[in-house]
């Protein structure tokens, strides 16, 4: 097989398993979009606020260790105890569900019956909060995040191709984890709102909130559940893109890559934003790398933002949104 | 025969029970703003009863309907349910409650099933937790099965076993009253609202629907209280009638009594103002 051919085979390999991570951020999106029509701007801070404190909790930080610093005049940044992984990701995970408590109480419950964009609007105050607030609580260096997953070339790989066509594939470990992990997550999303009451109560509410309400469904309580999970999802992502590059706030620029995925794969549909995010990831990877050279190369930078425009123009729903039909 | 209709129970002609108050509403007062929707009412509402209330356009029926299960909060009165005053209450607790309803403009999930639409009226009869949930066993499989069986007693009752699985969006508009009743019915209410159940139907449907709300009330002695715009249709369905206009209350009583009242007469064909 031609060198070419292969370079491109394994071009593509690796833009899929980039395509998982935009995939897992836009999943965040489909699923505060879908239950309550809000288009959430600070997913991306979620998901640095999930991997921070997941962070801060596993290496023992004392959270706001400089204000308290700053007080007391104190010197105390450390508990110094460290806590096992699985713990830590328990209390991040409780830390995320308390995080939708409070935006459901004391910012959504206020806003009921507001137009779309003052909800908007307020998820970008949100954004800027949380990126004030994150740094606060745990500081502002870049911090290592390591929960054990495999990482590196996957040598298993990397010598079975190297069999098969002389020259070796190579894979990083963590991507096929997180392949791995985001298949997993989505069949879950999907087999609890398809069969258990919650999720039914969840696509209830996010079909029609006044039929919701008569059959006995509280907004509120479903609000809190589906930022929870958003921000459980918001804790799965970071924990995949902080493994790969460390966690620190500019992490959360990452996440506007899930806007072209969404227009891509329609903002209401699960299965649209995963294909959509390995579309984007695979396009992106293959573009930078039949085109890159004869444009001079950092196409990723504007490939997936041009490819959405051309969706919006032709088919502004997305590849699996629900189609906007107006009755007259 | 003659018939006490003050009494706490009694049989009607045809040989319904009609028992004790199961709604009761007094002195009830709404207003928008400036807007008086809603003017000093009273009425109740007895067990296993057909209850209707009429009135022309804007006379604030739906209105009293949307107070009834919750969705508005009345300024003034009082709303008792069951013998007990109902305190302040979100309109998912009031179906709680065991108050189900319908919509004029029907309210169903467009994107979901028949079947799982009608399940959604179940819900509040499910008390298993996640994780028996997520196993599927002991009481969630219980459930399920259960909660099954009742929706597939209601899907048999309302004649739409044809259309189970299709997705609700897909159906004409006289199917999705009827797939929006069903799920009210799957709820085993103990006060069944039906906001103009037979608004813009045929004189087809409107038989069938009429059939259903009769058959509903007779066989599960499902107590309900519907609006409905058409005189000649609630006269036949009707126990006892509500007549509204601009607001307040015109006449209440048996459909014979409200058809010689005077007020209501002028209500609905106009009175020459000389």
């Amino acid at each position: 097989m031609p060198e070419q051919l292969l370079f491109a085979m394994e071009v593509t390999l690796n833009g899929l398993m980039a395509g998982v991570l935009y995939a897992l951020v836009a999943l965040g999106f489909v699923l505060i979009f879908k239950a309550s029509g809000i288009f959430n701007f600070a997913q991306g801070m979620l998901v640095v606020f999930a991997a921070m404190t997941l962070v801060g909790v596993q290496t023992g930080q004392i959270p706001f260790a400089h204000l308290i610093n700053t007080i007391f005049g104190t010197k105390i940044h450390h508990f110094g105890w460290t806590v096992p992984t699985i713990l830590a990701i328990i209390v991040a995970g409780a830390a995320m569900v308390f995080v939708a408590w409070v935006i459901e109480k004391y910012i959504l419950q206020h806003l009921i019956g507001q137009p779309d964009i003052i909800l908007f609007m307020a998820t970008i105050g949100m954004w800027y909060f949380m990126h004030g607030f994150a740094p606060l609580m745990w500081g502002s260096e870049v911090m290592k995040l390591d929960v054990g997953l495999a990482q590196g070339i996957n040598e298993t790989i990397d010598t079975t191709t190297y069999g098969w066509f002389g020259y070796g594939f190579f894979i990083d470990n963590l991507d096929i984890v997180a392949a791995i992990v985001a298949a997993l997550l989505v069949t879950a999303l999907v087999l609890f709102s398809q069969y258990t009451k919650q999720g039914r109560a969840l696509r209830a509410v996010a079909d029609d909130h006044s039929a919701a309400l008569s059959v006995g469904i509280s907004l509120r309580f479903i609000w809190v559940l589906v930022w929870s999970i958003a921000g459980f999802v918001a804790l799965v992502a970071g924990i995949m893109w902080g493994s790969k590059s460390g966690v620190q706030i500019s992490l959360a620029e990452v996440a506007l890559k899930a806007l072209p995925v969404l227009m891509l794969g329609g903002f209401t549909s699960i299965p649209g934003a995963i294909i959509g995010g390995l579309i984007i990831g695979v396009g992106e990877q293959l573009f930078e790398f039949a085109i890159g050279p004869l444009v001079g190369g950092a196409t990723q930078a504007w490939f997936a933002y041009v490819l959405a425009l051309v969706f919006l123009i032709f088919r502004p729903q997305g590849l699996f949104g629900e189609k906007i039909i107006e009755r007259v | 025969m003659t018939t006490d209709m003050n009494a706490d129970s009694y049989v009607t002609e045809d040989g319904r029970t009609i028992g004790p108050v199961v709604m009761d509403l007094k002195n009830i007062t709404l207003r928008f703003g400036g807007v008086v929707a809603i003017k000093d009412i009273s009425f109740n509402i007895r067990e296993g009863e057909i209850r209707a209330i009429i009135g022309p356009n804007g006379a604030g029926k739906s209105s009293m309907l949307n107070v009834i299960s919750g969705f508005y909060k009345p300024q003034e009165g009082e709303v008792w349910f069951r013998g007990s005053k109902r305190p302040q209450m979100k309109p998912y607790q009031v179906a709680q409650q065991g108050l189900a309803r319908t919509f004029q403009n029907i309210a169903l999930f467009e994107g979901m099933t028949v079947l799982d639409n009608i399940m959604t009226g179940r819900l509040n009869k499910m008390n298993a937790n996640l994780f028996q949930q997520a196993i599927w066993k002991g009481k969630a499989e219980k459930e399920e099965l259960e909660n099954r069986e009742a929706c597939e007693k209601v899907i048999d009752f309302l004649e739409i076993q044809h259309i189970r699985k299709t997705p609700v969006g897909r159906l004409p508009y006289g199917l999705k009253k009827r797939v929006e009743l069903a799920r009210a019915l799957a709820a085993e209410p103990s006060l069944l609202l039906l906001d103009e159940p037979m608004a813009g139907m045929n004189v087809e449907e409107k038989e069938d629907m009429s059939r259903f709300i009769l058959d509903m009330n007779d066989e599960f002695g499902t107590t309900i209280a519907l609006i409905e715009h058409d005189m000649g249709v609630v006269m036949d369905l009707s126990d006892r009638v509500v007549v509204m206009d601009y607001g307040k209350k015109i006449g209440d009583g048996t459909p014979d009594e409200v058809r010689n009242n005077q007020d209501v007469i002028d209500a609905y064909l106009g009175v020459s103002h000389d």
